[in-house]
């Protein structure tokens, strides 16, 4: 089994290869770069140019900026961000923004923990249409849905609050969260549930101490994915808002529109809008490719 | 998976169906209420019937709008997939540097919509940004809000970098599911690695290539926010891709019945993407035997 049965272009990817069931001290052979290694690091580099020169104008003073051109800061300063966490203009952004996310998330989650269990293990009159419809929901462009909710929530007074934004986001978020939560749901044998009920479990009570426990990383995949997908959302957002209410995002795009830009701290509120994710990203990171196919996969 | 059937799981999906229900049917009726109606303002609304339907078909500014966002898609798509598979091939299979690479390559896809946009927009300026000072020196005449080659291009490729690390851990996690056992028969056959890749990986990665294919023809086909924030249409109009168009219509000229028409007939071409989607999901589902 030597290794050049392996190294043609690629032929290293393969997955499971043969050569990994080689003794371990193999596998702490010489550093050596090879095809896809190579293949990586620029698709990396690819990745992450844009955000660090986002991270490197968010350093800069906007003199510097605008004076010239220089691939690191040359004189660090941390001015942008202290302008955004001193500014409540700012500031609220993030707050607001959090608050409605939050909502959205518990709002979501919980209705869509008991449809996730009725999916899973229950056929009923209309399961499949219900299911169905579900999914145009979460695939139906928020675009569409623009006016009408701006008109629907303004006229029963809820314009410009934060669970406006919430319920509105609920529009795909509950049928990612019932579609995630199926997806983990149907992994748990049924053997379980019907255990319980003979050790004279009600419903309520399974449901809380035995079923949550053990789909409990979808539950946290499911949240995570709410999170972030009313975290990036901006049409809905910004729409639905005008002062108390206003995103983040919605914050920025005034500055955009605004003569005279700040660049820097349009930047660093960029750079803090990225955080939330990068800073969670790795405890999900086995269950990324499942929360975006909704489950499946 | 043989369920039981049981009528009283309607209560436990109640919440959803109410929830969803408000959030999504009474938009919609509203919507359907404006497509068939005309206004002389003051909320006097009269029956217009098919009209603005009709008004809409005849539109050119509509089928323009719809051939831009289908080229669009089809471009994106044509560069994602392949390379989106690529990268799946070249990943690290375990250990530390395949998280590694996982968490580098979701970064993007979790940044907001917005702020993607600002960071094309501000990375492909001449005077400031690495991509539009490093063409600038090499002597291409670069300008994004002039030119509508350059807009398309920082477009296309903002959508690359946003979201082909989707297709590539959708792709990663199919190669992930197939046993050693059939690369192990591969390499008694001698199989060359082209033959591999056609006969064992393909096959097996098809099911969950087929959803990343539809998730992203469908984002991409709903697109606003990104390029909104980079070229704000722009120039003229070669970047209004359907969504931008529609906000424009419906909320910056407020012309209620032709986008609401509009936005019928967009909604039924995503309903109609969503069914293949479906059929594509429960038969994957059926495969596994789950």
């Amino acid at each position: 089994m030597s290794d050049a049965t392996t190294s043609a272009p690629g032929a290293a990817s393969i997955p499971g290869d043969v050569s990994a069931a080689e003794p371990r001290a193999r596998t702490r052979r010489r550093f050596r770069p090879n095809g896809s290694m190579i293949v990586m690091a620029l698709y990396l580099l690819f990745l992450m140019l844009p955000i660090y020169w986002l991270l490197n104008m968010s350093l800069k003073t906007n003199a510097e900026i605008l004076s010239g051109f220089s691939l690191w800061p040359r004189n660090l300063t941390l001015a942008n961000y202290e302008k955004i966490l001193t500014d409540p203009s700012w500031y609220m952004g993030y707050v607001n923004s959090i608050i409605y996310v939050t909502m959205n998330t518990v709002i979501s989650i919980s209705v869509a923990l008991p449809a996730a269990y009725a999916f899973s293990r229950y056929s009923f009159m209309g399961d499949k249409h219900l299911f169905f419809w579900l999914l145009t929901n979460r695939m139906a462009p928020p675009a569409v849905f623009a006016l009408p909710f701006f008109q629907l929530y303004s006229s029963v007074g809820l314009f410009d609050t934060h669970i406006a934004v919430a319920l509105a986001h609920t529009l795909f978020n509950v049928p990612l969260a019932v579609w995630i939560l199926e997806g983990f749901m149907r992994g748990v044998p049924r053997e379980i549930d019907e255990t319980a009920y003979i050790d004279g479990y009600s419903f309520p009570k399974f449901f809380v101490k035995i079923f949550m426990p053990l789909i409990a990383s979808g539950i946290g995949v499911a949240a995570f994915f709410c999170f972030m997908f009313s975290w990036v959302e901006l049409l809905l957002s910004r729409t639905l808002t005008s002062v108390d209410a206003k995103p983040i995002a919605a914050t920025m795009t005034r500055t955009v529109s605004a003569s005279g830009l700040d660049w820097g701290v349009l930047a660093a509120a960029g750079v803090l809008t990225i955080l939330p994710g990068a800073l969670v990203i790795w405890f999900v990171r086995n269950y990324i490719a499942k929360g975006f196919a909704l489950g499946r996969v | 998976m043989n369920k039981t059937v049981n009528q009283k799981a309607w209560f436990l999906v109640l919440p959803v169906l109410i929830l969803v229900g408000f959030s999504a049917v009474i938009p919609l009726m509203t919507v359907v209420n404006y497509s068939v109606q005309d206004t002389f303002g003051n909320n006097v609304f009269f029956w217009a019937g098919l009209d603005w339907f009709r008004d809409m078909l005849e539109s050119e500014r509509m089928w323009n709008a719809l051939g831009r966002q289908l080229v669009f898609s089809s471009i994106i798509l044509a560069i994602e997939v392949p390379l989106g598979i690529f990268v799946a091939l070249n990943m690290p299979k375990k250990g530390f540097w395949a998280s590694f690479c996982l968490v580098l390559m979701s970064l993007p896809l979790l940044i907001p919509w917005n702020v993607v946009g600002t960071i094309w927009q501000i990375f492909g300026r001449v005077d400031i940004g690495l991509l539009g000072y490093v063409l600038a020196k090499l002597g291409v005449n670069y300008n994004y809000t002039q030119n509508v080659i350059d807009a398309w291009a920082t477009v296309i490729i903002m959508d690359v970098w946003h979201w082909t690390s989707l297709v590539a851990l959708l792709a990663y996690a199919g190669l992930q599911s197939i046993p050693d056992a059939y690369y192990q028969a591969a390499k008694i056959d001698q199989a060359s690695r082209w033959k591999v890749f056609r006969f064992i990986e393909l096959p097996k990665m098809a099911g969950v290539l087929m959803i990343a294919i539809l998730l992203r023809f469908m984002d991409s086909f709903m697109i606003y926010t990104e390029p909104f924030v980079v070229t704000g249409g722009g120039p003229g109009n070669a970047t209004t891709f359907l969504s931008i168009d529609l906000v424009k219509m419906a909320l910056g000229q407020f012309d209620l019945g032709p986008a609401a028409a509009f936005s019928l007939m967009y909604f039924l071409v995503i309903l109609l993407i969503s069914w293949v989607f479906y059929t594509v999901m429960t038969n994957l589902d059926k495969r596994d035997g789950v």
